[in-house]
């Protein structure tokens, strides 16, 4: 399965037509505890970039953008009771939605695990 | 900016990958292993801080005829020895100039803490009402370290002398530990059965060791101990309480002693009259969403408010907050709107203390 990542520190594993997002584990273990995911509703329609869901930490409330465009077909509904999942597991259990890819070609703007974990050296 | 202070453990804090912030002009521990797991170690078992950044003075002298007893909002004359008393140091305008602890050690002798970032200006305002006695402080040679939990108890009682176990809630005494004096008092800020401790500033890196060298202590940051106090309802200074604050509005009147002079008084006492136009309230949310301090407060569509402490509070399951409203909004069941940017929520003025299960009096 492909994975990529955004420059705000979301990923997505890419399956067909079916694009799984969530936060890397470097945002998780920046966030800190995490006590609220508010996940979109299904049949939400995002564009790459754009607010797709909201997270909130002990320490911050930040947004969580799209690494791609798409339609919402399911979201992770254990995080409404277990949001701190994302802190223990932020790249497996703990996704945030899944979506049906508009646009394929969009990953070109994301980054490869190699290329994400070098731009994190730079931050 | 000036440098920030440090305390005697900065060095360890460092070396056990603490995240560390300023502070009241300190560079403090924030978090060790992470915020939510150390507030459950001080909720469930023993939770030790590194509180040396907070002020400590010693007032030698006779507390009324060198005008000490009128300094503050409470009698320091009445405390008995070995005893100590909360309640506030304010301006002429009954302004919270900060919020402290005084403890009797002696007739003529009493020690005064009082939060980092407002020790300096306390010192200057205390020394200039006084009007004998000798006031000194003595912050960098005395390290704070506190103790705070349910466990709290059974580990002093290894290190302690047995008196120490003994003491009732607002007691303290003077004992021995690594060979040197130490002042032990049952108070804290977390709700829970607890442990100040007071002892010269060299013997801090020994005596935290010595603590954690018992396997139910964790070390805690202030980001845990911040989520503890808002769950009891204590105020923050600086978040809560500010010189733009009075204790009325604050809900602290139980604080003030009318019967007695201090400065502020008048103030107070005009308030008192005409009621103040903006009165704390405590609020719980309908979510896990946390309000935080400048958030807005609203009520039918219009503003009502501010937040000025807020967090999702892990014994509650939801978020909690303070804050100011007009008085007519502060009554138990009142709705309110929290809100800021895109982010809202629906809360309900709610007593305090948020959380009821602490072991503070057993």
């Amino acid at each position: 399965m492909d994975m990529y990542f955004s420059k705000d520190h979301e990923w997505v594993k890419i399956s067909g037509t079916t694009a799984t997002v969530g936060i890397s584990e470097h945002a998780a273990h920046e966030l800190g505890d995490i006590t609220f995911v508010e996940l979109p509703a299904v049949g939400k329609v995002v564009k790459q970039f754009e607010t797709v869901a909201a997270i909130e930490s002990v320490k911050a409330a930040s947004d969580i953008y799209s690494p791609l465009s798409g339609r919402v077909t399911s979201i992770n509904e254990t995080l409404e009771n277990a949001p701190e999942v994302v802190n223990e597991s932020a790249e497996e259990s703990g996704w945030i939605c899944t979506l049906e890819i508009a646009d394929p070609a969009e990953v070109a703007k994301l980054m490869s695990k190699a290329d994400y974990d070098e731009y994190l050296k730079t931050l | 900016m000036d440098k920030l202070q440090l305390t005697p453990l900065a060095e360890v804090h460092r070396g056990m990958k603490a995240l560390m912030a300023p502070f009241g002009g300190w560079e403090m521990p924030i978090q060790y292993e992470g915020i939510i797991a150390e507030h459950r170690a001080c909720r469930e078992g023993a939770a030790l801080f590194d509180i040396c950044h907070m002020g400590e003075f010693i007032f030698q002298g006779d507390i009324v005829a060198d005008g000490l007893e009128d300094v503050f909002t409470f009698s320091v004359a009445s405390i008995p020895i070995g005893r100590s008393r909360y309640g506030f140091l304010l301006n002429k305008n009954g302004g919270i100039i900060d919020d402290l602890i005084v403890f009797r050690l002696a007739q003529e002798r009493v020690m005064i803490v009082v939060n980092a970032a407002t020790a300096p200006k306390d010192f200057a305002v205390i020394k200039e009402r006084l009007t004998g006695g000798t006031l000194s402080d003595i912050t960098a040679a005395t390290g704070k370290l506190d103790l705070q939990g349910p466990l709290s108890r059974e580990v002093m009682n290894r290190f302690f002398a047995p008196a120490v176990a003994e003491l009732p809630y607002f007691k303290f005494i003077t004992t021995q530990v690594l060979g040197c004096e130490a002042i032990v008092s049952r108070t804290g800020y977390t709700g829970e059965l607890g442990y100040e401790i007071f002892l010269p500033s060299d013997k801090v890196v020994e005596l935290w060791e010595l603590l954690l060298s018992d396997s139910r202590v964790k070390p805690a940051g202030l980001g845990a101990r911040d989520l503890l106090r808002l769950e009891v309802g204590y105020s923050l200074y600086g978040n809560d309480l500010s010189e733009e604050t009075t204790p009325l509005e604050a809900g602290l009147e139980a604080f003030v002693n009318f019967g007695k002079e201090f400065i502020g008084k008048e103030a107070l006492l005009r308030q008192k009259e005409s009621g103040p136009s903006r009165v704390k309230v405590s609020f719980r949310v309908g979510s896990r969403r946390s309000p935080r301090h400048d958030y807005d407060i609203n009520s039918n569509g219009e503003n009502a408010g501010i937040v000025t402490s807020g967090a999702f509070s892990p014994m509650l399951g939801c978020g909690i907050g303070l804050g100011f409203v007009r008085p007519e909004l502060a009554a138990v069941g009142t709705p309110l709107t929290i809100s800021h940017d895109k982010v809202s929520m629906e809360a309900t003025v709610c007593n305090l203390p948020f959380y009821t299960g602490g072991s503070l009096r057993s």
